[in-house]
């Protein structure tokens, strides 16, 4: 770790940004901004400043001061608080912000900055802090705004992120895996005499291990191995057979064949073979259901909005929980804030943002009267707004509600579909032998054929190699950025014929952006124009400014921001103005034909010119297009204009279908349609514009440039800079499917040797449990040395 | 080697106890957090070396 207490750095102390041409200086530390100042001012006079010791530049950029008047209302504490006495609350809050041992550290020692706050506990992989303060010193909302203050704002939203992850890992299986590895090790002590062939002395204790080997094995069948015989009976009901149900037969034929060879006394029995395979299918189980901790895949729009809006009653701001708004109720929706419900403007000058919604780049204006739909962002002003439809019910909303989504579309995976026959297989061989031995007239060689036919049989390894293989190749992907929801879903990735791609946030990026300026500014007049926009904190001012990078800053006078439109003030005596073009102060004939976005600028009444912000394509677009082309087909689904499809042309082949102008509900529909023609659809999409198609593919990848970031529902989530490996993930995927077959033969070979032995009847147990594990053995190292190979083959892995 | 029978006992009550070890942490979400103890193990405690250091110094002086 370099000297923390380096001034001459070219970076902000507290965030890391690259510092601009004018920089604040307080306590001989640099600062990009008055933000982090203030952050730093809080920590060092709370004598917190080892936040800087355990990391460089540890700090988040703070955004403007949220409103949490929400928080004062005891129905909307009473829905977060996790537990509540006489005096204390504690809360838990989802803090995207968490990233480093500087932040756990700081906030776990909140009680510094204010005692109330006793105690503060990271789950640091989950982003949550869990918070215990004495309700009668200090509130929810102080709290919080302790949180904000210090840079680490909570996601609050409607949908608890924290109460919804609650049981992520299923302790139930965690508890069936210890007992039935408790009792396997047990019996293996047991069983061990008996694989060395007994002397005189031991032959005394023979009875009293078949007796404690019978007792181990009585919770692992009727506990540990429950599940597979309810779900074998539930198929077995619907006439259908899965996986489970010759699992369930093994078991209980293992488990019967025990207990008569213990009380009859008569050799030793398949305890050691029934513990042994109830904990590796356990495992197996386990390694299936292990997901990841910190990412969502089922979120929804409740995560997208607020907990509270506030509401205007008799001229009085009312913060409501969006769950209670009812229609004819008044919104007051501030700058930057999201319509919760589909109401109508009643007051104010409404400028919406609906790229979320619609995929939409430019914000739209709404008259007074005008219907507004939920989920548009509001830039400007604040507005009053009165609900026609409660939140539940919204046009947006409606995405969810819908009861058709993933009907059939979705394959069966190998293991159902393999399992069928195998049955089958495994119920002729065995009727078969038993059939010839009592044709023989030897009834005990009979019954000990039926039972050895279907003990070897044991399609154990098909349950294991599934899961084993898919999970490792689920860590390659998640090393390389590619968050895949479950082992069940890379199967489907496999098996796609078709990808569908929005525009705007999946082939474009929002993060890196480029700004050209389209006019004429000398030098001076940019020094102007950055002395200007060097008072704003708006982001588009910021990276204006971050592009002139001006070398010095003049003062400024009768500074003006309109919210949502722009800014103005004079420097060095002439009148600057710089924002949106509706929000230029005169009409200017030469802004008429230009976009509205970027920033407009005028000085002294002569339009200069505009700064566009220009969306780039991600990198590696092209040859990703160009791959993907070979083996699927490709289509373009925009919300947005069809202002891009001439590079989009270049981009991608020239008959590629592209459609613009797409409403969520037009995306949804446009899948299911191909989906009608047998189609296997892969969906590449970024917002909640998306989030219907994303959940009607076959395969919905939600792209973002940050993690932590909304995500709308999906099966995957990539961060943007991977998209170029995508042929490589699918490619890795269906080489995983070969893995899974190849094993399957090898488990079949295995097979066909103690089927060879157990139709003569002549199956002595410790065949049966020295194949077994050699079988899994074999199973799982192939598996993994396998999927290292086809990792580093499509370079995923170095 | 009537011993045997007692050290069977023994052994999986032993193990027993392990086992119940198990799910005692299990169940008081040991489990649940695995990563951030790590890191909170190498914080240093201000507070009581600011203690330690004064009491240092009164031994000095005294």
């Amino acid at each position: 770790m370099s000297n923390p207490t380096v001034t001459q750095s070219s970076v902000c102390y507290h965030c890391g940004d690259k510092l601009p041409a004018v920089k604040l200086n307080y306590d001989e530390k640099d600062f990009c901004c008055v933000g982090c100042q203030s952050v730093y001012q809080i920590l060092s006079e709370n004598n917190m400043c080892n936040y800087y010791a355990y990391n460089d530049t540890p700090g988040q950029r703070i955004k403007d001061d949220g409103h949490f008047e929400y928080l004062d209302e005891p129905t909307i504490i009473a829905q977060l608080i996790n537990y509540k006495d006489k005096d204390n609350s504690i809360v838990t809050f989802y803090i995207p912000a968490i990233h480093c041992s500087s932040c756990i550290w700081l906030l776990e020692h909140l009680y510094k900055i204010n005692p109330a706050i006793f105690s503060s506990r990271i789950d640091f992989l989950k982003r949550e802090v869990t918070i215990s303060y004495k309700h009668d010193k200090v509130s929810l909302r102080q709290v919080v705004e302790v949180l904000n203050q210090i840079g680490y704002e909570p996601l609050i939203s409607l949908q608890d992120v924290v109460k919804e992850k609650g049981n992520s890992v299923n302790k139930q299986l965690i508890w069936k895996i210890a007992i039935a590895g408790f009792c396997m090790g047990n019996v293996m002590l047991f069983s061990f005499p008996e694989y060395f062939g007994l002397s005189a002395l031991e032959k005394q204790f023979q009875d009293l291990f078949a007796w404690l080997n019978l007792a181990f094995c009585i919770p692992v069948t009727f506990y540990c191995a429950k599940e597979y015989f309810t779900s074998a009976y539930a198929s077995l009901k619907q006439k259908y057979i899965n996986l489970d149900t010759p699992l369930a037969l093994i078991i209980a034929v293992l488990f019967i064949r025990t207990a008569i060879s213990t009380i009859f006394n008569d050799g030793p029995g398949f305890g050691d073979t029934l513990t042994g395979l109830v904990f590796l299918l356990l495992m197996g189980k386990w390694v299936k259901q292990r997901t990841y901790h910190h990412i969502s895949f089922d979120r929804d729009y409740r995560s997208y909005f607020p907990i509270a809006i506030t509401t205007l009653k008799d001229n009085r701001e009312k913060p409501v929980a969006i769950s209670e708004i009812v229609v004819g109720d008044r919104l007051l929706i501030r700058n930057g804030e999201l319509v919760p419900a589909d109401a109508i403007l009643m007051k104010g000058d409404a400028w919406l943002d609906m790229s979320f919604v619609t995929g939409e780049a430019e914000p739209q204006q709404k008259v007074l009267g005008e219907i507004v739909y939920a989920g548009g962002r509001q830039m400007g002003e604040a507005i009053e707004l009165e609900v026609v439809k409660p939140a539940s019910q919204s046009y947006l909303t409606g995405l969810w509600n819908k009861e058709f989504y993933k009907t059939d579309f979705k394959k069966r995976n190998f293991n159902d579909s393999i399992a069928k026959y195998f049955s089958i297989g495994v119920f002729v061989v065995a009727f078969v032998s038993t059939g010839y031995w009592l044709w023989m007239g030897d009834n005990a060689k009979a019954w000990s054929a039926f039972t050895a036919v279907v003990i070897v049989a044991c399609p154990c390894v098909l349950a294991l190699s599934t899961p084993f293989t898919l999970s490792a190749i689920l860590s390659v992907f998640d090393k390389k950025g590619f968050y895949v929801k479950n082992t069940d879903a890379v199967e489907q990735l496999a098996d796609l014929d078709t990808v569908v791609f929005d525009k705007t946030g999946t082939l474009t990026s929002t993060h890196h952006s480029e700004i050209t300026f389209e006019g004429n500014l000398t030098p001076g007049e940019k020094l102007l124009v950055a002395s200007l926009l060097y008072n704003s904190s708006h982001p588009l001012s910021r990276q204006v400014l971050k592009a002139l990078n001006p070398s010095k800053i003049y003062s400024i006078a009768k500074y003006n921001e309109v919210v949502g439109k722009g800014i103005m003030g004079v420097v060095n005596g002439r009148m600057i103005y710089a924002g949106s073009k509706r929000g230029l102060p005169f009409e200017i004939a030469a802004a008429q034909d230009k976009e509205n976005g970027g920033v407009h600028i005028m000085i002294d009444e002569v339009y200069k010119g505009c700064f566009s912000v220009e969306q780039q394509w991600r990198e590696g677009i092209e040859p990703l297009i160009s791959h993907l082309n070979e083996d699927y087909d490709l289509k373009v689904l925009s919300g947005d204009t069809n202002k891009d499809e001439p590079q989009l042309k270049k981009i991608f082949k020239p008959s590629t279908s592209m459609l613009f102008n797409q409403s969520p509900v037009q995306k949804l529909d446009e899948i299911k349609a191909l989906q009608a023609r047998n189609k296997k659809v892969m969906m590449l999409g970024d917002g909640l514009n998306d989030a219907g198609a994303l959940k009607q593919a076959n395969f919905g990848i939600a792209i973002t440039d940050n993690i932590n970031n909304f995500t709308p529902g999906c099966d995957a989530i990539m961060s943007g800079s991977s998209l170029g490996l995508l042929p490589n993930f699918i490619q890795l995927s269906k080489d995983g499917l070969t893995t899974i077959k190849i094993s399957f033969a090898i488990a079949t070979s295995y097979n066909l040797i103690g089927v060879y032995y157990a139709v003569q009847g002549t199956l002595y147990p410790l065949v049966a449990a020295i194949l077994m594990p050699i079988s899994t053995i074999t199973i799982i190292s192939f598996t993994s040395l396998a999927t290292r190979y086809f990792a580093r083959k499509n370079g995923l892995r170095s | 080697m009537n011993i045997l029978y007692f050290l069977i006992g023994c052994s999986v009550l032993v193990a027993l106890v392990f086992l119940g070890a198990f799910f005692w942490a299990l169940k008081t979400g040991q489990h649940d957090d695995v990563y951030t103890p790590s890191v909170r193990i190498l914080f240093d405690d201000e507070v009581k070396n600011d203690i330690n250091e004064k009491s240092d110094k009164n031994h000095i002086s005294d």
